[in-house]
This record gives structure tokens, C-alpha cells and sequence, in this order.
């Protein structure tokens, strides 16, 4: 199929368009989080979480009116790239690439990819493996982007758990997996920057398990699970683990999660894996939709 | 709400009691993983000038130079402390340090450091980049800047009116512990394991 816009000039739009997505992402969190940090200050008792519940309302707003980054740990960049022709996934790699460098170069990104050897700075955020690019090919024409921000302090409360688990009487079943998920929350305490949701993956191997439960957390908040049983878990899973107690930063108060997303995956007879990756509150995605002829909107 | 004005004294900070909310302004000093392990292995007689009765900030800031060459954070949250653990008590007992801020806690040898040195652990609301960033009225200069890299860099900060939580006080006492006591508690009735 012939694009009726040339493509040379179709890529320099379309990285433009990527360094304003980084834009958004960096600088607002999507409605569905505001709303749910919102909700949350109103149910809370305790003036101390109410006031910090506030603090990251007003600090988002803050961010976007001043183009700044709301978390300065600016994450992981994760992408999703669905394409069809005529674009191909090398020029779309150089042209995601070329647009972190000018997302860091205009101060929406941190300097914030590390040589894992040298733990030298790479100061553009482009290297091996940086950021990462998942491509999926699509019959339509066109492309769309999306993009999530994972800070490092909530990836490093990520958990996964090989049942079964005597620790926390986890046999293989979804009682299993529900005692699973709230240690996981419990363990997080407020060091994933409460309140957080959770991206759960039942089944897999120990790889699969971890990218599917990162998957989840491209479902919005409201968003509710297709299997009744499930939805039914993340549903109980929600009530349980506020009533742990940890709060906003883990200073005490009701709210601990602001959302609850299991999906699963096909596993071995022998493997029953329940991996847990958890996103803080400042939770950054957004999504970029670019027509054949060059024309996109952005959304979250 | 309490004010502090840096630098602090030991009776300051002995005034200070897990839980307390305040608000702080003056100078201090950013320092993360490489700060740390560097502080712990060297005298830093210029990082020196800004610890002692001083605040170490764990942050890894964004900033902008200006058109003048002078600096301007952007976004300026909390990195996560217990990074630190190994060698936060060291730099508190060497450099005569009055407060730490940073997010998530840390542990028992800090804890044991600020009870024995006069030291209380800050907590920011973590990702409150955006609103801290305003709270830093002027970037002073940095420290390593080469050596470390931006994130990493000892940034010296004048913070106005700087919001944050005692979690960890001076007199032994953690709101760390308490909560994951408690939530643990609930924890193991809702698994049937109390």
C-alpha cells in the first residue's frame, strides 16, 4: 500500500508525536489514577493521609502546568508498538530511540539509564535494552504507541511466589494466589509509594509470568476482569488489603491499593508461579493513535 | 505542624517524635548510592561544610542548566533510603549529620544511629516531584558532578517550607515498625494464621 504523505515526512511527525506522548506520560497521570487518589482522600479518617492523598493530587497538577516531571524517577520506559504498513519495526525503533533522546534533551526524562557494568550514566537513556520496545504487527494501517512509566522504587517491591508456599499456606489454587498477593502488599508496605496497584499473573514460567503481570497494568482502574471468578478476586483482594492498614507512603491510613489486575497464563504441570508487580501511585501511561496520513491524537 | 530551620542542634531534633509533621527550610545536601559509599570511604572535607548539623537528602533530582549557567530542579522527590542502610549510620556518627530525608524507612542500624547521635529519618511523600521542586528556592552548586553523574551528584539546595513526615525519631523510635506490626497482625487473621 502506497501512504498518500511521504514517509520521511510521516517519521518526523510521528517522532515528534512520540516525544509529546513522553510528554503526557511523564508530566500527567491518566484521569482513571487521579479519580482513584481523589476517592481515596475522601474515605480517609486520618488528617495525615487525607493531607497526603491531597499533596499528590495537587502535585500532578503542578507537573503538567509546569511541563516537569511528576516523579523524578522518570522509570523504565516501557513501549508497546502495533503497526501496519508501511511502517517497519526498525525505523520504528530508531524513531522511539531518537525520541527519548530529545524527551531527555528537553528535561520530560531524567538521565536515568545505568551501564550495568561500568554504572556509568548513559546520559541520552538509550542503550541496551533502554527503553524497551515490544512489537506487535496489526492489519490496519497506521500506528499506535503505548507507553508506561515504571519507577524503580515500585519495581523493586515486585514479588513471585512458587506454589506452593507453605510460609503463607499458598496451595495451587486462587486461595492460593489471593494469600500470595496481599503478602506481596503487605511486604510492600509503603515502599512501592503507596497507595499502589498490583499487575498480577497467574501461571507461566518465571519470564512470562513477570511481563504479563506488567500487561495488566495497562488495564485502566475501572476496568473489570472478563472471568467472573477473577474479577471476583481482584474485587476481595481490594477490600482485604485496605483494610491492612499501611495507608499513603505506608504512614498509616485505609488506603493501601488503589487497584487490583490478575490475568493469566497457560503453565506446566510442574510450575504454578503468582508474579506481582507493583505500580506506585504516580502511575504514568499513555497512548499515542497516528493515522496513515499523519494525523494523531493522544490519549489517556 | 513544626518549623525547622537548618542548620539544626541536637535539642532540635530531640524535640522531634515519630509521627510529627514538618516543615523544613534552609540549606541541604542531596546524596544517594554513590554519595554514600564515597562519603563512608573518603573525608569529604567539602561535602563536610554542608553535613555536619545538616540534612542529607536521598534524591536523584531532574534539573535544567540555565542560559547562565545556574541550575533549576524540576523534579525533586524522595529516591528509596534502605539502599543506604549499609552505610547511613557511618555517615551520621562521621559527619556529625542531624536528619536524613528520603522514602520507604530504613533499618535497624540507622535507627540505632540517630537514637546514639542525635539524627531523625524524614519521610518526602514519595513522587511528589513536581510540589518538592517548588519547595527548592535556589540549587547552590553540586558536588561530583563529573564523577557521579546528575541523579547520583551531591546537589546543595535552599529548600523553603520543605514538607515531610518524622518517621524515624531519636529516641528509638519507628513508625516503620509499628505499621508493618500492625499490618502484619491483620495480615495473618485475614489468612487465618493469627
Amino acid at each position: 500500500m502506497v501512504a498518500a504523505v511521504a514517509l520521511p515526512k510521516l517519521e518526523e511527525k510521528l517522532k515528534e508525536d512520540l516525544v509529546e506522548l513522553i510528554r503526557t506520560s511523564s508530566t500527567r497521570l491518566p484521569p482513571d489514577v487521579v479519580k482513584a487518589l481523589q476517592a481515596a482522600e475522601k474515605s480517609e479518617d486520618v488528617p495525615q493521609a487525607r493531607s497526603t492523598l491531597l499533596k499528590m493530587v495537587k502535585n500532578q497538577e503542578e507537573a503538567y502546568a509546569g511541563r516537569t516531571p511528576t516523579c523524578q524517577d522518570t522509570g523504565t520506559l516501557i513501549f508497546e508498538v502495533e503497526y501496519g504498513d508501511p511502517w517497519r519495526e526498525k525505523a520504528l525503533t530508531a524513531l522511539v530511540r531518537d525520541a527519548v533522546r530529545e524527551a531527555t534533551r528537553r528535561g520530560y526524562l531524567r538521565p536515568n539509564t545505568v551501564d550495568s557494568v561500568t554504572g556509568k550514566n548513559i546520559t541520552d537513556n538509550v542503550h541496551d535494552g533502554s527503553p524497551y520496545l515490544h512489537f506487535h504487527q496489526r492489519d490496519d494501517d497506521g500506528v499506535r504507541v503505548r507507553l508506561m512509566q515504571k519507577g524503580g522504587g515500585c519495581e523493586n517491591v515486585g514479588a513471585q511466589y512458587s506454589l506452593p508456599d507453605e510460609r503463607i499456606g499458598a496451595g495451587r489454587d486462587l486461595e492460593g494466589v489471593r494469600r500470595c498477593i496481599l503478602d506481596a502488599v503487605w511486604q510492600a508496605q509503603g515502599k512501592g509509594c503507596a497507595p499502589g496497584a498490583v499487575g498480577v499473573c497467574v501461571g507461566g514460567d518465571r519470564g512470562s509470568g513477570y511481563a504479563e503481570s506488567k500487561r495488566q497494568l495497562w488495564r485502566t482502574l475501572e476496568d473489570k476482569n472478563a472471568n467472573p471468578e477473577v474479577a471476583a478476586l481482584e474485587e476481595r483482594i481490594m477490600k482485604e488489603a485496605n483494610t491492612l492498614g499501611i495507608g499513603p507512603m505506608g504512614w498509616g491510613g485505609k488506603t493501601t491499593l488503589i487497584g487490583c489486575k490478575i490475568g493469566t497464563v497457560a503453565r506446566l504441570p510442574a510450575s504454578f508461579f503468582v508474579s506481582v508487580s507493583y505500580m506506585c501511585w504516580a502511575y504514568r501511561r499513555a497512548r499515542l493513535d497516528f493515522a496513515p496520513d499523519g494525523s494523531s491524537h493522544i490519549s489517556q | 505542624m513544626q518549623k525547622l530551620t537548618l542548620p539544626l542542634d541536637e535539642q532540635a531534633v530531640r524535640a522531634l517524635h515519630r509521627g510529627d509533621d514538618v516543615l523544613i527550610s534552609g540549606r541541604m545536601i542531596t546524596g544517594r548510592d554513590a554519595a554514600h559509599k564515597h562519603l563512608c570511604t573518603h573525608e569529604d572535607p567539602e561535602a563536610r561544610r554542608y553535613l555536619e548539623g545538616g540534612i542529607i537528602y536521598h534524591c536523584g533530582p531532574v534539573v535544567k542548566k540555565d542560559a547562565d549557567g545556574s541550575w533549576t530542579m524540576t523534579a525533586a522527590g524522595p529516591t528509596t533510603s534502605t539502599r543506604e542502610e549499609p552505610y547511613q549510620h557511618k555517615v551520621i556518627a562521621d559527619y556529625k549529620v542531624r536528619g536524613v530525608i528520603g522514602k520507604g524507612g530504613m533499618g535497624p542500624k540507622t535507627l540505632k544511629a540517630c537514637k546514639e547521635h542525635g539524627c531523625a529519618y524524614l519521610h518526602a511523600i514519595g513522587g511528589l516531584a513536581a510540589t518538592l521542586a517548588r519547595h527548592v528556592k535556589k540549587v547552590e552548586g553540586v558536588l561530583h558532578y563529573e564523577e557521579f553523574g546528575p541523579p547520583e551528584a551531591m546537589w546543595i539546595l535552599q529548600v523553603e517550607d520543605f514538607p515531610a513526615v518524622v518517621t524515624m525519631d531519636s529516641h528509638g523510635e519507628s513508625l516503620h515498625e509499628v505499621v508493618e506490626r500492625e499490618s502484619g497482625a491483620r495480615l495473618r487473621a485475614l489468612l487465618g494464621m493469627a
